[in-house]
């Protein structure tokens, strides 16, 4: 798969009236286009303007990003971001309807933009309230219509910030459900910010853990599980199990166990794609431990 | 429907006590005529031909002057919202401009403009211009940074920003400008009229009620038109900001 998006050591800096807060710290990576990729970090690490960086929103104060193999300035064409604050990013004079149809408006005619909004709202399970305002709806709701809108899109590249966090548990999990089938289904790269560590295994083709503010890549994960997810045997199959207590691990600064109890051959080889990932992590971030211990 | 039962209630009151204190001899009955004379003249009025041209003509320079008031100080409100360098260079202007009284303004314009209805107009827009420019460069301030950034990071401009994104959660500031630049322009053009006198208007007609003749009843009941006038525009007003912008806060947390 060719590279899609490239991330260079980026940092960001905010200026604050006390000097400068370094948000986050120089980070590397790169996602291939069609993956998933998750990440995960302690809060307030720098992971929404980790997202903002990328989507050309701020400016890095340090450090680069290309997409499609060119140098990301101002705001790439074809990207969807659903905003952590999402109700804020809803447009109140809009109905819903008209929100999710917002972004289709410079590039589709009139018929068609409201039949891929309203296929959108179905995808959410919220084809009843499309003539409702945004603020008439529960917080769930109002993320449900973020989503629609990011997905009705269907950019290249979809960045989420915590997009399920305030559905429960049952929605969340036929949204993660859909999230996967609609972005396979268009082939969109995605990256995902999210704090549930289960989450990040379910959905992620990848997940990145960052270190605490100014924040780092701790280890880069690859998910070893099958392309094709179920809610209820992916959570309970061992690769699951240990890839998440290794992610949570990792997440809380901790060091990799030596010995693991693997079972089957084939979940031995995933325990060691992990372990050795953990094992590059953990020489980059050794530095860090040492000021932070 | 308790509220309207209420405010009946109170304007009645007023009313009686009019009445009573002028046909007490409280006061002195040649100068402030009692109200159901007043409102007897006002229903009298209503059938003068003449009185309705200037009544008509009095509106129609109010509907011209925020129209024209609304076309020049919502750009420039958005220009100088959109642009803290441009607003910081216009600032010692604007602040030297604002405080100055549009009656005081009469004898420039007159000189300016003669004294055709263009005087009135220009004063009441020049009075109109700044509660509309005010509340747009406010609202501007107002507005979400979420919100431009959404549409921004969907691929919109910066005039597209503003088109679709700022002017939209501008409007209910903006149109609480409107409101009060119109009850503005009514006080504007209802003077300039009374002081300039020559052009059909309301206050001409109170003018010359006043003058020669003496007719006090006449006087107030141009007077109370005006105040009606001056009720129904802002109704008009409140009432067109509710049906289109039941999204916003600001009207949603009164209704
Ligand atoms: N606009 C801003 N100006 C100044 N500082 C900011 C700004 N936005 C974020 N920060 C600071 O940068 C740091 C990282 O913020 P950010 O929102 O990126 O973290 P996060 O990982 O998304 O947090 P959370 O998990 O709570 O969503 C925080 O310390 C925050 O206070
Ligand atoms: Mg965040």
């Amino acid at each position: 798969m060719p590279t899609m998006l490239e991330v260079t050591d980026l940092g960001h800096s905010y200026r604050a009236k006390d000097g400068v807060h370094e948000a986050i710290g120089g980070v590397s990576f790169t996602v291939d286009a069609g993956e998933l990729v998750c990440v995960v970090g302690p809060s307030g690490c720098g992971k929404s303007t980790l997202l903002r960086s990328i989507a050309g929103l701020i400016s890095p104060t340090r450090g680069s990003t290309t997409l499609h193999g060119s140098p990301v300035q101002g705001v790439p064409d074809d990207l969807a971001v659903v905003f952590q604050d999402y109700s804020r990013s809803l447009f109140p004079w809009l109905t819903v309807q008209r929100n999710v149809e917002f972004p289709l408006r410079r590039s589709l005619g009139r018929a068609e933009r409201q039949a891929r909004a309203a296929e959108a709202l179905d995808w959410v399970g919220l084809s009843g309230v499309g003539g409702k305002y945004t603020w008439q709806l529960s917080g769930g709701m109002q993320q449900r219509v973020a989503i629609a809108r990011a997905l009705a899109y269907r950019p290249a590249l979809l960045l989420m910030d915590e997009p399920f966090a305030s559905v429960d548990a049952q929605t969340r999990f036929e949204l993660e459900d859909l999230l996967l089938r609609v972005t396979r289904e268009h082939a969109s790269t995605v990256l995902v910010v999210t704090h549930d560590i289960d989450e990040s295994v379910y959905l992620g083709d990848r997940i990145l853990v960052l270190s605490g503010a100014p924040s780092k890549v701790v280890a880069d994960l690859t998910v070893d599980l099958p392309r094709e997810r179920d809610q209820i045997t992916t959570r309970e199959s061992e690769a699951f199990v240990t890839l998440r207590s290794e992610t949570a691990r990792l997440l809380h600064g901790g060091r990799p166990r030596s010995t693991k109890p693997v079972t089957s051959a084939n979940q031995a080889e995933d325990g060691q794609t992990v372990a050795s990932r953990w094992a590059d992590a953990e020489r980059a971030e050794t530095g860090r431990r040492a000021t932070t211990t | 429907m308790r509220a309207f039962t209420r405010g009946t209630a109170g304007l009645v009151g007023f009313l009686a006590l009019g009445e009573v204190a002028t046909r007490s001899g409280l006061v002195p009955r040649a100068s402030l005529p009692p109200p159901s004379v007043v409102l007897a003249g006002l229903a009298g009025l209503l059938a003068d031909e003449t009185f309705l041209l200037d009544v008509i003509a009095t509106v129609l320079a109010l509907v011209i002057a925020v129209a024209v008031a609304s076309a020049i100080a919502v750009p420039l409100g958005l220009v100088l919202g959109g642009n803290p360098a441009v607003r910081q260079a216009t600032r010692a202007v604007v602040e030297f401009l604002r405080p100055i009284p549009s009656v005081a303004l009469i004898p420039l314009a007159l000189v300016l403009l003669g004294s055709g209805p263009e005087t009135k107009i220009a004063l009441a827009v020049y009075a109109s211009v700044w509660p509309i420019l005010f509340n747009t460069v406010y609202a501007l301030d107002e507005l979400d940074g979420l919100l431009v950034e959404t549409a921004r990071a969907f691929g919109c401009g910066r005039l597209r920003v503003l088109l679709s994104v700022a002017l939209p959660s501008a409007l209910p500031f903006v149109l609480t400008g409107v409101r009060l630049a119109a009850t503005t322009s009514l006080v504007v053009l209802v003077s300039t009229e009374l002081l300039t006198g020559g052009n059909p208007g309301i206050g001409e007609f109170i003018l010359e009620a006043g003058s020669g003749a003496g007719r006090m009843d006449l006087v107030l009941a141009g007077t109370v038109l005006a105040g009606i006038l001056g009720y129904l525009v802002n109704a008009a007003f409140e009432g067109a900001g509710r049906r289109l912008l039941g999204w916003s806060a600001l009207t949603r947390g009164r209704s």
